[in-house]
């Protein structure tokens, strides 16, 4: 290996002892610049060290990213901690490893190549042993990576590929504080957040009297339309919080569309249109039939169980520390930095763990809010924690979208052209990533509307067009992309992007085309389909499922849903059983997925059954509500999200990694769940259903009157 | 304000009679998290709707969220970290055990129900157990690993009593 060839974070962070240190005590101390999100990387990238080092995994210590201390790996999103920190981490231990076997061969004066490496503990010939632990010393990796050293082949892994026990689930079952949440410092204080009534409603009037003469309230910010209050009891900032906000009067006025008629208004808005389009086998044949249908997706809240929080220490200078969930530590800094008008150097940022975000929720807008309190409030750490009303409402969403398939077909039915067009709001609007303001709390104070019209590049999977370039052998495709830029609710990252509802899309297309030729949904793609993994995982789930033994019955349907995620990264395969008597019920869901090597099996399926379940969810219930000022869906009762005696059987097989390398599972169920519950609802009640989700209600309105 | 400016109210929890300084209608969360340390008891709605927040109060389940001070006063309230006769409860065992979380943060109301159930019912189904934690939300889809785990904990200590 060359330097031209280390994996890329470790070009942007070569040295090597930002990445590790050894200790005497028999510690080794990992600094990653992916952070734990609940999906276990810690734990994965704590297995691929001991690999390479040789030493038991109880012994890797991860310390949590933070910004004047960790390797920036950038953001922790779209499945790529493996594929990037994991390749790094190979390769730091291993040139780690090869360095103090150098050094070990030296001391102990016997050939390199005779020494073996046990558990940390250095052996030679005639009985002589020495250890990290004893050789420990910092300078020794005061120094690039190389790219001189190779990894361990595959065929010698034994802690890779092996189930070992999440790192950091104890003191989350045991009551130890652990998320940022928990986090207790002297003097802190606590600090709550009052948001507008309704979208670009204008703060008129606020009288902080009352609210100042509360016992224990420390502080009231107001600035342009952002209100916060600081308590030195959280009870007291509570109430503080709904004094204010009985005491605030606004100019509100309505702005957002009607939501019963969200597809008109997405395929009518202003949008910047883009255009891919190929043919690879230019066909004379004429078609034997024309095909179009439309598919729609409503907003969808990320609906984290803990609402967002922060924790921001404003010191002389000033300077700011800020505790953290967010899923990018240096992006944050940055941005936060910008628009308080400071440097980055300013600025610590770390990251505490939190709960599940599924994507950028309401986390790095607690920071900044965090970030606003604690400078006016400088010397006491201030602690914020959002609502449940303001996390369901006020936190970016997953973009409503529409897509439309146009195919032309031959007299057998096989697809001749493809033509997938794609109306939605943008998925990515992270710190950095869009125009500020970033942030609800810089967007109240400037009352500024966040908007964005970032699309990432196809290459990186694209955010709206994510998977709408077909996986299957079509002559001819060609995909546009309208990106509406002012989207009437604010919108970002959530699990899977574009991914969800482009793959929800053709899935069930292919499966109506395929009833149109009057052939087995299975068949009819296989026919279109001559990628090996794919076609394996497609019959795979086919083997795992009984399909062709399927027992039709009353109200009782299975369908098949497939996709490779972002067309280079795991192939899916999912096939969902379903029941509709008086609503639909999922009953069981048999996945099949290939992500090549995998380092922790038991936290793949975990990762996989977590996103079936979650697909499942947003496919039968999930819908943001609103009126034309505001969201109204701001609590569980107006958002409902499946419950236990509500959630499938899932069944997931991993396909053997045959040396392909690794790749992220988290979000590649997402769009292959949704297609086979909506094939499988249409097998059940012959009603194609193409608008999410699958309520009563939107199920009757499918049907032919 | 000095904190002995404000009314003192004695609270048992974990056994452990505690006395506490904040007004009588404060939510039992904010007791148990900030006056007495204990974070096992998490906020996830604050309306008694998620279960992320389940106490026992008496051996009822209870969402400290929306439960003021003054109403367990003479009562004895349980959280995640008292559960255990000696150390965690086997159902949060079982859940470590068999990796059936993901983020974790439903946990501690789930292991504050499932402990409730075992308590009532030593050998439940899995239909019993689903119907038990309905109420609990957990947004990851740890949810057919959690029931497994819950009856993997009530398999163990039907032993344990033989």
């Amino acid at each position: 290996m060359s330097t031209e060839a280390l994996p890329p974070t470790l070009v942007a962070n070569p040295r090597l002892g930002d990445w590790l240190r050894f200790d005497h005590d028999g510690i080794v101390e990992l600094r990653v610049g992916k952070v734990e999100l609940g999906q276990g990387i810690i734990t994965a990238l704590a297995q691929m060290a001991a690999e390479e080092l040789d030493v038991d995994v109880v012994r890797i210590r991860m310390t949590a990213t933070t910004t004047d201390l960790s390797p920036d790996e950038g953001m922790t999103a779209g499945s790529l901690s493996i594929q990037q920190s994991g390749a790094s981490v190979r390769q730091v231990c291993a040139e780690t490893r090869d360095i103090y076997l150098d050094v070990a061969a030296e001391k102990l004066a016997v050939p390199k190549e005779d020494l073996t490496i046990e558990d940390g503990r250095i052996t030679g010939p005639h009985r002589t042993e020495t250890s990290y632990w004893e050789l420990a010393d910092d300078r020794l990796l005061d120094r690039p990576a190389s790219g001189t050293v190779a990894p361990k082949p595959e065929s010698d892994y034994r802690v890779v590929g092996t189930n070992v026990a999440r790192i950091d689930l104890p003191d989350k079952l045991f009551g130890r504080p652990r998320y940022v949440h928990d986090l207790q410092m002297d003097g802190m204080v606590y600090g709550r957040v009052v948001r507008p009534p309704s979208r670009g409603a204008t703060l008129t009037s606020l009288d902080t009297g009352p609210t100042l003469q509360l016992p224990g309230v420390v502080n009231v910010v107001c600035e342009g339309n952002f209100i916060g209050v600081i308590a030195d009891r959280e009870e007291v900032a509570l109430t503080a919080a709904q004094r204010l906000r009985a005491d605030a009067e606004w100019n509100v006025h309505p702005s957002l569309p009607d939501e019963d008629d969200l597809p008109a208004f997405l395929t009518s808005a202003p949008a910047n249109t883009t255009h891919i389009a190929e043919t690879q086998q230019p066909t004379t044949a004429s078609p034997h039939g024309s095909w179009s249908a439309t598919y729609h997706r409503p907003f969808i809240a990320h609906g984290s169980i803990a609402p967002s929080c922060a924790i921001a220490l404003a010191t002389e200078g000033p300077r700011l520390h800020i505790w953290t969930h967010s899923q990018s530590v240096y992006n944050l800094r940055r941005e936060i930095a910008r628009e308080l008008g400071m440097s980055s150097e300013q600025l610590v940022v770390g990251h505490v763990e939190g709960a599940g975000c599924y994507g950028h929720n309401g986390a790095d807008d607690a920071a900044m809010d965090a970030a606003v309190l604690a400078l006016a409030t400088p010397g006491r750490p201030v602690q914020v924690v959002w609502s449940r009303a303001d996390e369901l409402a006020w936190a970016p969403l997953g973009t409503a979208g529409v897509v439309r398939i146009d195919a032309d077909t031959a007299a057998d039915g096989s697809v001749l052209s493809w033509r997938h067009e794609i109306w939605s709001g943008s998925f990515i609007s992270r710190p950095g990533m869009a125009p500020p303001p970033a942030f609800l709390a810089t967007s109240d104070r400037d009352r500024t509307a966040i908007y964005s019209d970032a699309e990432p590049p196809l290459e990186r999977g694209g955010g709206t067009r994510r998977n709408a370039v077909p996986g299957y052998d079509f002559p001819s495709y060609e995909v546009v992309n309208h990106l509406i830029p002012q989207m009437p609710l604010r919108t970002s990252a959530l699990r899977s992007l574009g991914a969800h509802l482009n793959v929800f899309a053709a899935e069930s297309f292919m499966d109506e085309l395929a009833a149109n030729a009057g052939r087995d949904p299975v068949e009819f793609r296989l026919s279109h389909l001559s990628d090996l993994r794919a076609r394996a995982v497609l019959e795979a789930v086919v083997r795992q499922s009984n399909w062709s033994e399927w027992t039709p019955g009353d109200s009782v349907g299975h369908g098949v849903g497939y996709a490779r995620y972002k067309n280079s990264g795991a192939f899916c395969a999912v096939v969902a059983e379903v029941s509709a008597v008086q609503e639909v019920r999922v009953q069981r869901l048999t996945i099949a997925v290939d992500a090549g090597l995998m380092i922790n099996p038991d936290g793949a399926v975990n990762q996989i059954e977590g996103g079936a379940i979650q697909a499942t969810s947003w496919t039968l219930k999930e819908r943001v509500r609103f009126d034309t000022y505001t969201v109204t869906s701001d609590n569980w009762e107006t958002y409902p999200i499946l419950r236990f005696s509500e959630v499938p059987a899932v069944d997931v097989e991993l396909m053997p990694g045959n040396g392909n390398p690794p790749l992220g599972v988290g979000e590649c169920a997402q769009g292959p769940t949704t297609a086979a519950i909506a094939n499988a609802v249409c097998d059940a009640l012959n009603v194609r259903v193409r608008a999410l989700p699958f309520t009563t209600d939107q199920v009757v309105a499918a049907m032919p009157s | 304000m000095a904190d002995d400016a404000l009314p003192a109210s004695t609270v048992s929890v974990n056994g452990r009679q505690c006395e506490v300084r904040t007004e009588p209608d404060t939510a039992l969360l904010y007791v148990l998290r900030n006056h007495l340390g204990l974070k096992g008891t998490r906020f996830g709605c604050g309306l008694g709707v998620c279960g992320a927040c389940l106490v026992l109060v008496d051996g009822h389940p209870t969402y400290s969220c929306d439960t003021p001070l003054w109403s367990v006063m003479g009562k004895s309230v349980t959280t995640v970290e008292g559960l255990g006769a000696d150390g965690p409860h086997p159902v949060a065992r079982a859940i470590v055990a068999q990796q059936a979380a993901q983020c974790g943060y439903c946990m501690s109301g789930i292991v504050v129900r499932a402990a409730r159930l075992l308590a009532e019912n030593v050998d439940p189904t899995e239909t019993d157990v689903r119907a038990a934690l309905d109420d609990n939300l957990c947004r990851c889809g740890s949810h057919n690993r959690v029931v497994r785990a819950v009856l993997a904990a009530a398999a163990e200590m039907r032993k344990g009593d033989d």
